[in-house]
């Protein structure tokens, strides 16, 4: 790890402000991505900002829906009763991903800000556009067989979230509160605030710089309630997802009223399918209707040399998720 | 919660003289704040906040003692407990929090040591494997490791111990596949799990007889 300081924030305005005069500064939370990064020469901030002392932890019912605070731990997140209860997809995207000890460290903000699991992009050695614009991907013509195949581009086929929260954050419509260094909150959409890599895969998100993840808040809904995280990987446990499924359905006498649909491990970006979701709608909750889904919401992919295997993976998963919430 | 024993926001510094000690002023920008009122809200945050920039002292609150060592920032916990503190129990695997060897309790939470920051683990109850045993008396997931012969080469041992003991005490034991998905961050090279899993379940089923 390169050598750098460190320096305690209390509030988020101190923060984005020591960000201002440092700004290669890194904000320093779970540390379970940044340190990691960093050991490997991924990363190399000259100093780094703990913002583990703002308040930003809390887990609360709001009139908007479920609020999270940024800095509460997957843990807490995943078993929190409320979430268990209204949001069964969101806390099964946390039970099923990393492992109980990054878990109880790695704060929600940070787990939407991991860095994609892409071999190239590790490798310092290898050329990377996402690393190191410009320089090519080895990635389309190597070794894919865990990349993406919705959303790609020529410059880069990387997953780039390759976790699991923010797949469930984006099928219930998860709004992010973002805090900018004049101290100005917006809001942002989940499914607006991840970018497609196109021509620029280095730039992953809508995140001005030193600009701080508060919160985000997820709306209540019956679809919501009734709603499932579905993930295949090549362990039982502890691993990245090749694909899964983040459904919601409201079904009422058989009838789909509200469907909800993204997919994680097989998008450049945690994949909303809107196109799978039209598809649901007003059908009946059948085997047929759910496999008419999946094949709209992977119509559009573009499979690598060894990743053509997830197109029916993601299908049968995404299948499958539909059959546990209809059931 | 993480922030409990940090100060609120907006509140000034009280006095901690392990942690003054550990944070060296920024040369300068305290008097220039001091010097010019006016100065605008950079140069006064700066003034309030320590940046801490090459070794300095850490206290770290260790096995319930507290202890000082003289830490750059960028000292892993794993790296202070073994390099700076002789405590090797604590194992260095894959360094990369993958693997689950370096398992220690930071206010009672398994953590990995590897992925912690020293200076920021300041402040917090650590408990490693060296402090698990009352005297010579094993720690009960200890004995039963040893019962169940729960290792083969050792390595791994510490961390699943340390991953063990919370574990039960989650409530995440209570079966044996319950067991097996939230010891899963612990692994082992030598494939000890079926004997790892007698010695958990049995703790468990004992903490849940007490």
């Amino acid at each position: 790890m390169n050598d750098f300081s460190y320096v305690q924030a209390a509030s988020a305005k101190e923060a984005t402000t020591l960000h201002k005069d440092t700004p290669a500064a890194a904000y320093y939370a779970g540390g379970t991505t940044l340190l990691d990064l960093m050991k490997s020469n991924l990363a190399a901030p000259p100093q780094l900002i703990d913002i583990n002392p703002l308040p930003l932890a809390t887990i609360e019912q709001t009139s908007e829906g479920l609020r999270i605070g940024a800095l509460a731990r997957m843990s807490d997140v995943g078993e929190h009763p409320l979430v268990v209860q209204g949001y069964p997809a969101v806390s099964q995207s946390l039970l099923l991903a990393a492992s109980p000890q990054l878990r109880n460290m790695a704060s929600i903000g940070g787990n939407l800000l991991q860095r994609t699991r892409c071999g190239y992009f590790r490798d310092a050695a290898f050329p990377c556009n996402k690393r190191v614009p410009g320089s090519g991907c080895p990635a389309i013509a190597g070794d894919n067989h865990n990349l993406a195949i919705l959303g790609v581009s020529e410059s880069c086929i990387a997953n780039a979230y390759p976790g699991d929260l923010a797949v469930a954050l984006a099928a219930l419509d998860a709004v992010l509160t973002l805090e900018n260094q004049k101290g100005k909150q917006r809001r942002v959409p989940i499914t607006e605030f991840y970018l497609l890599p196109g021509k620029t895969p280095q730039k992953e998100t809508v995140l001005e710089p030193g600009e701080l993840i508060v919160a985000v808040t997820i709306p209540a809904a019956a679809h919501a309630r009734q709603s499932t995280y579905l993930k295949v990987r090549e362990r039982a446990s502890y691993a990245y997802a090749l694909a899964s499924a983040a459904v919601g359905l409201d079904v009422q006498g058989g009838t789909i009223r509200a469907a909800r649909v993204a997919l994680g491990g097989v998008g450049a970006q945690p994949w909303r399918s809107r196109e799978a979701e039209k598809v649901l709608v007003g059908q009946p909750a059948s085997e047929a209707t759910f496999r008419a889904a999946a094949a709209a919401a992977l119509r559009g992919a573009r499979p690598q040399s060894e990743n053509a295997y997830k197109v029916e993976l993601a299908q049968n998963t995404l299948v499958r998720a539909l059959q546990q919430v209809a059931a | 919660m993480q922030s409990d024993s940090l100060p609120a926001a907006n509140t000034p510094q009280p006095a901690d003289d392990s942690r003054r000690s550990f944070m060296k002023q920024a040369g300068g920008i305290l008097g220039f704040a001091l010097a010019v009122p006016l100065a605008g809200p950079a140069e006064a945050l700066a003034a309030r906040t320590q940046v801490a920039a090459g070794p300095g002292s850490v206290t770290l609150r260790l096995n319930g003692q507290p202890t000082t060592l003289t830490l750059e920032p960028r000292t892993t916990l794993l790296d202070a407990l073994r390099e700076h503190l002789d405590l090797t129990g604590t194992k260095k695997g894959c360094d990369h929090g993958q693997c689950g060897a370096c398992t220690v309790h930071v206010d009672g939470r398994r953590t990995l040591a590897c992925l912690t920051l020293a200076v920021a683990a300041q402040g917090k109850e650590i408990t490693t494997i060296e402090g698990l045993a009352t005297g010579s008396e094993l720690h009960p997931m200890q004995a039963a490791f040893l019962k169940h012969d729960g290792f083969q080469c050792g390595y791994c041992t510490p961390g699943q111990i340390m991953s063990a003991v919370a574990c039960v005490k989650e409530g995440h034991a209570s079966t044996d596949d319950q067991c097996r998905e939230w010891m899963s961050g612990n692994l082992c090279r030598c494939g000890a799990y079926p004997n790892i899993l007698a010695a958990v379940r049995e703790v468990a089923s004992q903490s849940a007889k007490g």
